[in-house]
């Protein structure tokens, strides 16, 4: 072991650390121990740093220390027009790129008062269910790893890996893919694209079952996770906890059906919750909210209409290539866009969407111009981080990793 | 019955009669605009108010107008699950008298959020149990979101990596 | 089965040090995840099933840097981040190489703003550039064999005169240890 310097850890956040006990810097290493965990962890999921204080193995006390993976994106916002911040939304949450492209187009479409063609908004609403689909079951590997299961990661990244081959053909990229536009969606889905949606519909449940017998009558998985990590309903609001990790602890709230956007009003489907508040429970409800976005999935493929996917608004929506290189009115409102920005009026907007964590939300101020005057994202990760240093209390070490796990954080949008 | 937009305006002048409060309407969102010195009154009273109960606080965030007289204005937007109503509070903020209160007591979670707020753009929150900066190292010296900060930030604010070998 | 097959009894074969240990450096590469952001996720698709990088012999991603010989530095590196990245370089043991995976690793990329090191041949050597943002699995399973090659280009003597690192051992009755 090396011994901890000032370079390791400011001061500061030393005196957080130690501020609810009676003990001082000098015999903190005698009585009780300080564990650096992170940035460099496998058990973090990114770069969280969380520093502990222990008496034996038990947390006594826990600081989490973000901003290793801070990118400055809303100052990039504000730098950048409306366009040009798509592809780094992209970037934010990383395990479900689609819905977060959703979430801001969204976002700019309220700001500029625009609204989608039907068939793009169901379109949106397919690709958004299947990343969330994609993001939990790497969720669900990552939590079953941590507590070492490690078979189910290599199963339920090879699903995820059929999700992926369906962004390939839906838009040429299979990761961080820039699909929606303002106004709509970059192209038409293919037949291709969507009988390969069917086909992996139809699979994934009887390969997720497949996966579930695997942990779920687990003795050491299921005693890893029950009871570890508890926190009430109430507690759960007052910290802000959005998403899986606040539905774990038995409120129903859920913003598809709290303020439907997209079409997700005509569409049937339940909002999962587990009353335990455990980590458990969290995991249940990942594991039934995948089977409830299949549900949507197949609902909107068979009400999914006929017709255009990108709305024609010329001064406010970029037209397509091919219109741009045929034609001359077309060309210069492409030139326009481009160089000066979509001027939406000013005015600020909030829009939040049901992301796989949990509430994303963008905050823009618009001044007029081209480029936004302010961009703030409400990330679902960043906030469900806070409630670490409440939940990890008491419990032994090795049971961070589990917390950790069932809480689901991205370092990419957490830290911004 | 009373839309939320009706029972908030009515409750919050009935409540708080002789404050200013300018309530602001864009894109069906509500903002109601109040001065910094009521702030956590008029939280406490929302979250504790049992036909409001905005008790999920979303996000807490600030602008900064540059030019204007009040170059801050402190947003929050808060939720309340009852109404299935989202609201912003807009609070300004001056330069030279950069601080608010801390609404940490009335929505736990405001911790970080204004400890974010505080590292972007370096608006002091009034009793706030744990003011550090939350992204930036803590020898960095400036706020990066003020809009006087250049994107490409200040050659040697930060330090890389001396190489050893 | 393969060589066993052909050698029958007490057999052997000459070699030289050098070929025998480029052979088996190159075809047993540790990896050190240096997972930072979006690139970490498409490295942990390289280890799933359908890219497989155990068939060149990598698949043992090893979480201690005393443990590995190549460094994956995947995603954005920040100007805070970049001290950690350089000390668990640094404990790395020689002969060790750099794959910088993507566009922000290699040279900021997108994020041309003031947290980002715009490129961390600043701060560390690296071997492998990698385009893509972030590269696909593929990609980074070519980088592995172009660091293989460039492995089977190094003589045992390069490494020869280069210090060990400098270790602080903290014995168990409090006394600081150092190697040099």
């Amino acid at each position: 072991m090396e011994k901890l310097t000032k370079d390791d850890v400011h001061p500061k956040i030393l005196e957080a650390l130690l501020a609810d006990s009676n003990i001082t810097l000098e015999d903190a290493l005698e009585n009780e121990m300080i564990l650096n965990m992170g940035p460099q962890h496998p058990a973090t999921h990114g770069v969280l740093r969380l520093l502990l204080r222990l008496d034996g193995e038990t947390v006594m006390g826990c600081v989490p220390e973000l901003g290793y993976l801070h990118r400055g994106y809303e100052k990039l916002a504000e730098n950048m027009n409306y366009y040009e911040f798509i592809p780094h939304t992209d970037r934010l949450d990383y395990l479900s790129p689609m819905s977060n492209n959703v979430a801001y187009a969204l976002a700019v479409e309220k700001l500029v008062g625009i609204e989608a063609p039907p068939r793009a908004q169901y379109i949106r609403m397919i690709i958004s269910e299947l990343a969330r689909v994609a993001s939990h079951l790497v969720a669900i590997g990552s939590l079953a790893m941590d507590v070492g299961a490690l078979t189910v990661f290599l199963w339920t990244l090879r699903e995820r890996e059929k999700i992926l081959d369906i962004w390939d053909i839906l838009c040429g990229a299979r990761f961080t893919n820039s699909y929606t536009r303002i106004g709509g969606v970059a192209n038409d889905a293919q037949p291709e694209a969507l009988a390969k949606v069917k086909w992996f519909i139809d699979q994934y449940l009887p390969n997720l079952d497949e996966c579930e017998r695997l942990i779920n009558t687990n003795r050491i998985f299921i005693e890893r996770l029950d009871g570890v990590g508890v926190i009430s309903a109430d507690d759960a609001i007052d910290i802000g906890l959005t998403g899986p990790s606040l539905r774990g602890s038995g409120v129903e709230f859920d913003l598809r059906r709290a303020q439907p956007y997209l079409f997700y009003n005509e569409i049937d489907f339940k909002v999962v919750t587990y009353p335990d508040g455990d980590s458990l429970a969290r995991y249940f409800v990942r594991a039934d909210e995948t089977r409830e976005s299949i549900k949507i999935i197949r609902q909107a493929l068979e009400k999914m209409p006929q017709g255009e996917t990108l709305l024609n608004q010329p001064k406010k929506v970029l037209p397509k290539k091919t219109e741009i290189y045929s034609r001359m009115e077309e060309l210069i409102h492409d030139f326009m866009i481009v160089n000066f920005g979509i001027n939406p009026e000013p005015g600020e907007i909030y829009h939040a969407v049901e992301s796989s964590k949990g509430e994303l939300g963008f905050y823009l101020v618009s001044k007029g111009d081209g480029k936004p005057w302010k961009c703030k994202i409400r990330s679902p990760s960043f906030v469900n981080l806070q409630s670490v240093p409440q939940l990890v209390k008491g419990h032994m070490v090795s049971d961070v990793v589990a917390i950790l796990g069932s809480l689901d954080p991205v370092m990419g949008e957490a830290d911004k | 019955m009373a839309s939320p937009k009706e029972l908030l305006e009515q409750r919050l002048n009935e409540k708080f009669s002789g404050e200013n409060f300018i309530f602001n309407e864009h894109r069906n969102e509500l903002t109601v605009s109040l001065d910094k010195k009521n702030i956590i009154a008029v939280c406490k009273y929302l979250k504790e108010e049992p036909e409001l109960a905005f008790r999920l606080c979303e996000d807490i965030t600030a602008v900064d107008w540059a030019t204007r007289k009040n170059r801050f204005s402190v947003v929050y937007h808060i939720y309340s699950l009852k109404m299935n109503f989202r609201l912003a509070l807009k609070a300004s903020v001056d330069e030279k008298d950069c601080n608010i209160d801390s609404v940490s007591s009335v929505w736990n979670t405001a911790n970080w959020h204004e400890r974010e707020t505080f590292d972007m753009y370096g608006i002091h929150f009034n009793n706030h149990p744990d003011l550090r900066r939350m992204y930036m190292p803590e020898e960095f010296e400036y706020h990066p979101l003020r809009k006087d900060f250049p994107l490409m930030g200040i050659p040697g604010s930060l330090s890389l990596p001396k190489n050893k070998n | 089965m393969g060589l066993e097959a052909k050698l029958n009894g007490n057999s052997f074969f000459t070699t030289t040090v050098d070929a025998l240990t480029e052979w088996a450096r190159k075809n047993s590469v540790w990896p050190m995840p240096m997972g930072i952001s979006c690139c970490a996720i498409e490295m942990m698709a390289s280890g799933d099933p359908k890219y497989d990088i155990a068939r060149f012999g990598s698949e043992v991603m090893r979480f201690t840097p005393r443990q590995c010989d190549l460094m994956i530095v995947a995603g954005t590196v920040t100007y805070k981040m970049s001290h950690v990245v350089r000390k668990i370089y640094d404990q790395m043991p020689d002969p060790k190489w750099v794959i910088a995976m993507g566009a922000c690793t290699s040279s900021g990329g997108m994020y041309r703003s003031y947290p980002v090191v715009q490129g961390i041949d600043q701060f560390l050597p690296v071997d492998i550039y990698l385009a893509g943002c972030p590269p696909r699995p593929d990609n980074l399973l070519n980088a592995l064999i172009q660091i293989q090659e460039k492995i089977g280009r190094t003589k045992a003597r390069d490494f020869q005169d280069k210090p060990l690192p400098r270790l602080t051992v903290v014995q168990p009755n409090g006394e600081f240890l150092q190697n040099n």
